[in-house]
């Protein structure tokens, strides 16, 4: 029984040589090489400047643009960095709400939310999404529902017409994978890119 | 519940029936020692390890030294990572973000959930681990718990397959083998497919941007995607990022999800045909499959039919939650848009079907039947396709089981597999099956009647409950999926975690090596007329029988007091 304490620690050493070591960093240089743009976090560039990700969602408070999903990460707080504010996308804390569905704080949240959404754009229905917070405190998307109730609010704020608007949300909606595979989603990052680009012209 | 969610179910279902066959096949090959097509290149690294370790190929083991081996194994693990963890400030590579060293009693909990094959995580990792840690700590024993479950599988695979025999092989060779010819490929193939899909493999220190609306926005970075694809393959479950697989960079569109999904069930699925292929018969495998295909569908059923409607609490407030071609609808607290309902209701059963924990949705925001359905799947032992070897090894139990029940019923000396089941087989069997109970319930009723258990709750209520029996159902049942809202990295919940994690694993292995080395030791008897047939639906029947009555036996009380009142005063339109 003795004889089998070598055997198990050379090979916690070997594995971690070849599995903590040769593989993740054989991995990095070959994704490097062969992915550059994913390999370092699809980050947009405007100017020089990183604006974010691709893949991960920002805060958005201005009426001019779309806004993402409620958020509820946090970060420290500057006045005392022992303790925590939210801070909506921080993408270095990800975190859901996990309120269970019939929690006081959730319930109260979401009414305050839905108020709001209600008053910008009256007698519609407010879309799930936009009421609920994600899983990831980083959800790039909105459903296109949640886009197109979003429409009325920005191109008011923007003097743009509602129908070129609409148009945008529609070029920036992405579809299931073959139709199938997932759920048709409005990358809000993306979409208020172009929002600009379409408000320079 | 809509067609298309149902579409993509089936679609998913029919992949994972697609390659459990080939895979099993390339698995028996691999730990029967023959020729793979990998053999060329990877046979002389094997030989390497082999030699520098100290390892005879050709040398069987008895169970008791095949058990020593695995646990001076994780022992050894165990000890290198707690370490590791301490000292990960003081190593100056590798840690960008200048992660502190990792407080004692987290180091230990962390410690037990990655050698465990757990992953429960009670740190957030982005503002917790180094990137060595994440390679060379938690990335590396992704890979070697799973090895080590899958080992275990088929050593008990062959206690059935032998005849008169002592032996149950060599825990280092097929460690070893399955860590070279099926782990790690894969891993190098798939990863690369992620980084392809949107997640990052990097060194880099965190990005800072400056948003649209010219915000500061730190984004988290990392070497992702190649502990990314053996958190899924191995059924880990440890995120890079403490949202798991819900974080766009660990799971950045549909298609990166349905391979995730996929890979969880791939090894668990495979396994049933290597063992029909191991006893000579791949109908016995297809058997189990099947037990485990009607359990699967219920679950995701249930869970599915749970998110759908969404949640009346906001019925009255004006939020549309039906499912269109514009919205999936539905639950959507805790869910991320690109995943919807049907793609998270079946993420979560997949998980905790088997022992992978990985989330791509918060479970604790789930209703409260689609949360109970995470809770009992891992309650009845993770047995439906089940963690990496572990899943078989268990279910492999309740067929034991299940044999004596319908021995008992016709009064003859039950068999399976050839190999009299007999009066030591069943007590090892009940002794490793009722382990878990002791560990989830003890725990629980401990945890929800003194002050620091109480303290870590964050939702008041059933849910509270809930959010505590979840921490123990899922440590002991080495899961490592959580209702998240759980303060769990307290002194009280990390030890205690990290105890149910250990009694989970370790205490439920030794048992059921003992039936293994017991059952190699037996003649096989030829079927008569009096055998009772493995194969068929009424096997089958009588199998997810065994299982069902089992565990709702054991487990109805606790579940009745967590989402079942949670459910009922949800419809009475109470809030907590």
């Amino acid at each position: 029984m003795l004889n089998q304490i070598r055997p198990a620690i050379l090979m916690i050493v070997v594995m971690t040589v070849i599995l903590g070591l040769a593989y993740p960093l054989a991995m990095t240089g070959i994704a490097q090489v062969a992915f550059p743009d994913q390999a370092n976090g699809s980050l947009i560039e405007k100017n020089g400047t990183v604006i974010g990700s691709e893949l991960i969602g920002q805060s958005f408070a201005s009426e001019k643009y779309f806004h993402g999903r409620p958020s509820m990460t946090p970060g420290p707080d500057p006045q005392d960095p022992s303790k925590t504010v939210p801070t909506p996308y921080n993408g270095g804390f990800s975190v859901g709400s996990n309120y269970g569905p019939i929690a006081k704080p959730l319930v109260d949240r979401v009414a305050g939310d839905v108020e709001k959404l209600k008053a910008e754009n009256p007698g519609v229905p407010v879309p799930a999404d936009l009421a609920t917070a994600s899983a990831s405190g980083l959800d790039p998307d909105i459903t296109p529902a949640g886009a197109l109730f979003q429409v009325p609010r920005v191109a008011k704020a923007r003097n743009l017409p509602e129908e070129k608007v609409r148009q945008l949300v529609a070029d920036n909606t992405e579809g299931r994978f073959l139709g199938i595979i997932g759920e048709p989603h409005v990358n809000v990052l993306k979409l208020n890119m172009a929002l600009d680009a379409a408000s320079a012209e | 519940m809509t067609f298309n969610g149902w579409l993509q179910i089936a679609l998913f279902s029919v992949v994972v029936i697609a390659l459990t066959k080939p895979f099993g096949g390339y698995m028996t090959r691999v730990f029967a020692g023959e020729r793979t097509l990998l053999t060329p290149v990877l046979r002389p690294i094997e030989r390497l390890i082999y030699a520098i370790c100290g390892v005879d190929e050709s040398k069987e083991q008895h169970w008791t030294v095949y058990s020593v081996a695995m646990l001076l194994f994780s022992l050894a693990g165990f000890l290198s990572l707690y370490a590791l963890m301490r000292l990960q400030a003081a190593i100056p590579l590798f840690n960008p973000a200048g992660q502190a060293a990792v407080g004692p009693d987290l180091a230990f909990n962390t410690a037990a959930s990655f050698v465990s094959n757990t992953n429960w995580q009670s740190y957030v990792p982005e503002v917790t681990m180094s990137y060595l840690t994440q390679m060379a700590g938690l990335t590396v024993h992704n890979f070697l718990s799973a090895a080590t479950g899958i080992a275990l599988a088929i050593a008990f695979i062959r206690g059935f397959s032998r005849r008169s025999a002592r032996t149950l092989g060599n825990f280092w060779v097929d460690l070893t083998r399955c860590t070279l010819y099926v782990l790690l490929p894969v891993s190098i193939v798939i990863g690369l497919f992620f980084v392809w899909q949107g997640v990052p493999q990097n060194l880099n220190a965190y990005t800072e941007a400056t948003t649209l609306e010219g915000a500061k926005q730190v984004i988290a970075q990392g070497p992702v995607a190649s502990q990314e694809v053996i958190k899924m393959f191995g059924t880990n479950g440890g995120g890079f990022f403490n949202a798991n697989s819900a974080h766009p960079y660990e799971n950045p569109n549909a298609i990166t999800n349905f391979v995730q999904m996929v890979l969880i069930f791939a090894i668990g699925a495979a396994l049933t045909n290597v063992f029909g292929r191991m006893v000579g018969n791949q109908k016995q495998g297809w058997a189990i499959f099947a037990a485990m295909g009607v359990l699967f569908l219920a679950g995701v059923a249930i869970t599915y039919a749970a998110e759908a409607p969404g949640n009346p609490a906001y019925a009255t407030m004006g939020v549309d939650q039906t499912a269109s071609a514009l919205q999936s609808g539905g639950n959507m607290e805790g869910k991320e848009v690109r995943f919807g309902i049907a793609n998270s209701a079946l993420f979560t059963v997949v998980t905790t079907d088997a022992s992978c924990g990985a989330v791509n949705n918060m479970h604790d925001s789930l209703m409260p039947l689609a949360g109970m359905i995470p809770l009992v799947n891992i309650m009845l032992g993770e047995i439906i396709f089940g963690g990496v070897g572990s899943g078989l090894y268990g279910m492999l139990l309740f067929c034991v089981v299940a044999v004596f029940v319908a021995g008992l019923m016709v009064g003859r000396t039950p068999e399976y597999q050839g190999k009299k089941i007999e009066a030591r087989e069943v007590k090892m069997s009940m002794l490793a099956i009722l382990i878990l109970p002791l560990s989830i319930l003890g725990f629980t009723a401990i945890a929800v009647v003194i002050q620091p258990g109480l303290a870590g709750l964050q939702n008041a209520g059933p849910h509270g409950f809930s959010e505590a029996m979840y921490a123990y159902v899922s440590g002991t049942g080495n899961n490592g999926s959580a209702f998240a809202g759980l303060t769990a990295n307290s002194l009280f919940y990390n030890t205690t975690i990290g105890l149910a994690m250990l009694i989970g694993r370790f205490a439920m292995i030794v048992p059921m090596l003992a039936v293994a080395g017991s059952l190699a030791g037996k003649k096989i008897v030829p079927p008569s007329a009096g055998t009772f047939p493995t194969t068929g639906a009424l096997w089958v029947g009588l199998l997810v029988g065994v299982i069902l009555i089992m565990g709702g036996l054991t487990y109805f009380p606790a579940v009745a007091l967590g989402p079942i009142v949670e459910h009922f005063a949800m419809n009475a339109g109470n809030l907590f």
